[in-house]
């Protein structure tokens, strides 16, 4: 199959051309390999902003709210939202979209859903495509919103340059806080629903479990003199009402802050080498786990040494490392 | 290696629709049958399922019409598709969609047709025997 057609049109805007490209990668790796192989060299303009928070905490609404202030801006918005596969039949219910029913226009946002497809860690084996098909059409900014996730997806984190993780009041104490995983990745802690009892309450935790001792109200001039020159991101902490946008005003402040630190700093570069290595990894233990799984179910080149094994006389890892030898590795 | 192709399949409800019941039964018996389901919500207008459709890129839009207003939306909804050269997507519309509509409907290209009492599988085997590509 060619695609240069399409990623032409691609390259002039065409949303038709992305979302057909989309589904063409995430239906088809080989595809994929071949489309990501002709647009790469065009990437990597777009501000990628990862999302992530449990089931019905907001997070829909609260991209909602924050492309339109993106918009707002002149700017062109691609959103991915990504929802989970039934491990039972594959299926998938993907509802994002309907807290985005904010009239915007074909030019200024292009909205995606897709299913997992049961790949753990928070997004769908084809996300890290669809961010460069997106970025290739022209994206300003791409969000990511991930499934709702539990404690330990966090995958987003070496996709995103700035993650937002959102809470609500009322769920969890100080405990949960310092639990490892999730809370550990962000760089923007976001309390949703700010009117709910609670909120306050959520954010001093969070407070606590970041040692920060400042006030609430930060003054964001000398937050970023601070940070850049301790070359260590604090994750800051805010309330907002997606509903209602109370306080987005400063959590764009922050967002900014969090930008010009990456720039400033030199994390960006940081950023760009862990997102390349972590997805040639991912691309490789794909690909070398299919070549293994040909060996050991499909080649009598192991024959030998599964009936050794079955007499006791060679054990699984020395197996192991004869498939090793097969394969060139050693 | 190819993976299993999903049938990707929209379901909305366009114009003043608001009782959406059984949209969202069609939406799980879809999921159900290992199909990926978007469900947009209600009081879609034709622009808002157009530009779903070209974002989306789905196989089949299902059309969920209570209103009475079918014959006014569906055609202007084919138009605009037709506009942005959308040709190999199943359109369907169900409902309550009276027969003497139904030639109408027909000729700008929607199928389906379904209404109150169908069998769910009836709509999911249509879907699958119904895809343009």
């Amino acid at each position: 199959m060619d695609y240069s057609n399409l990623i032409d049109q691609l390259f002039e805007g065409n949303p038709r051309a992305a979302a057909r490209l989309i589904t063409i990668v995430e239906n088809d790796i080989e595809a994929a390999e071949k489309i990501v192989n002709n647009i790469y060299n065009k990437t990597g303009n777009a501000y990628i902003l990862g999302v992530t928070g449990a089931p019905g905490c907001g997070k829909s609404t609260f991209i909602s709210t924050i492309t339109k202030i993106f918009v707002d801006e002149g700017k062109k918005v691609g959103i991915i939202c990504v929802d989970p596969s039934s491990p039972l039949t594959g299926g998938a219910l993907l509802g994002d979209r309907i807290r985005m029913k904010q009239n915007f226009t074909l030019e200024n946002v292009f909205i995606r859903s897709m299913a997992n497809r049961m790949q753990l860690g928070g997004l769908a084996r084809a996300t890290e495509d669809a961010i460069k098909i997106l970025d290739a059409y022209g994206c300003d900014v791409i969000i990511v919103e991930t499934v709702g996730v539990g404690q330990s997806e966090v995958d987003i984190f070496k996709s995103a340059q700035t993650v937002v993780v959102l809470l609500v009041p009322g769920l969890g104490d100080d405990i949960q806080a310092i639990k490892a995983g999730i809370m550990e990745i962000v760089d923007i802690f976001v309390v949703n629903k700010m009117d709910l009892a609670g909120a306050n309450r959520k954010v001093a935790d969070i407070m606590q479990m970041l040692e920060l001792n400042k006030n609430f109200v930060y003054e964001s001039q000398e937050i970023s003199k601070n940070l850049v020159k301790m070359k260590r991101w604090t994750p800051q902490v805010i309330k907002v009402n997606s509903k209602t946008g109370e306080n987005f005003e400063e959590l764009f402040k922050i967002i900014d802050i969090h930008k010009n630190f990456l720039e400033s700093t030199g994390y960006l570069e940081n950023y760009q080498l862990n997102r390349i290595k972590s997805e040639t990894l991912q691309i490789l233990k794909y690909k070398l786990t299919k070549k293994i799984e040909d060996l050991v179910n499909n080649s009598d080149k192991i024959e030998p040494y599964l009936e050794k094994a079955m007499k006791k006389s060679l054990d699984p890892y020395s197996m192991a490392n004869k498939i090793i030898e097969f394969l060139g590795l050693e | 290696m190819v993976e299993k192709r999903k049938i990707k399949v929209l379901v909305c409800k366009p114009g003043l629709n608001g009782h959406d019941r059984g949209a969202k039964v069609l939406a799980r018996a879809l999921r159900d049958a290992g199909m990926e389901v978007i469900y947009t919500g209600i009081h879609q207008t034709p622009d808002d399922i157009v530009n779903t459709v070209i974002q989306e890129d789905p196989d089949a839009v299902m059309l969920s019409m209570l209103s009475g207003a079918h014959n006014a939306l569906c055609p202007i909804i084919m138009e605009k598709l037709k506009e942005n050269g959308i040709n190999d997507v199943l359109i369907a519309v169900g409902g309550i969609i009276p027969d003497e509509d139904k030639p109408f409907l027909e000729k700008h290209g929607l199928k389906g047709f379904h209404g109150p009492g169908t069998e769910l599988k009836t709509i999911v085997e249509f879907v699958k025997n119904n895809l343009k590509r």
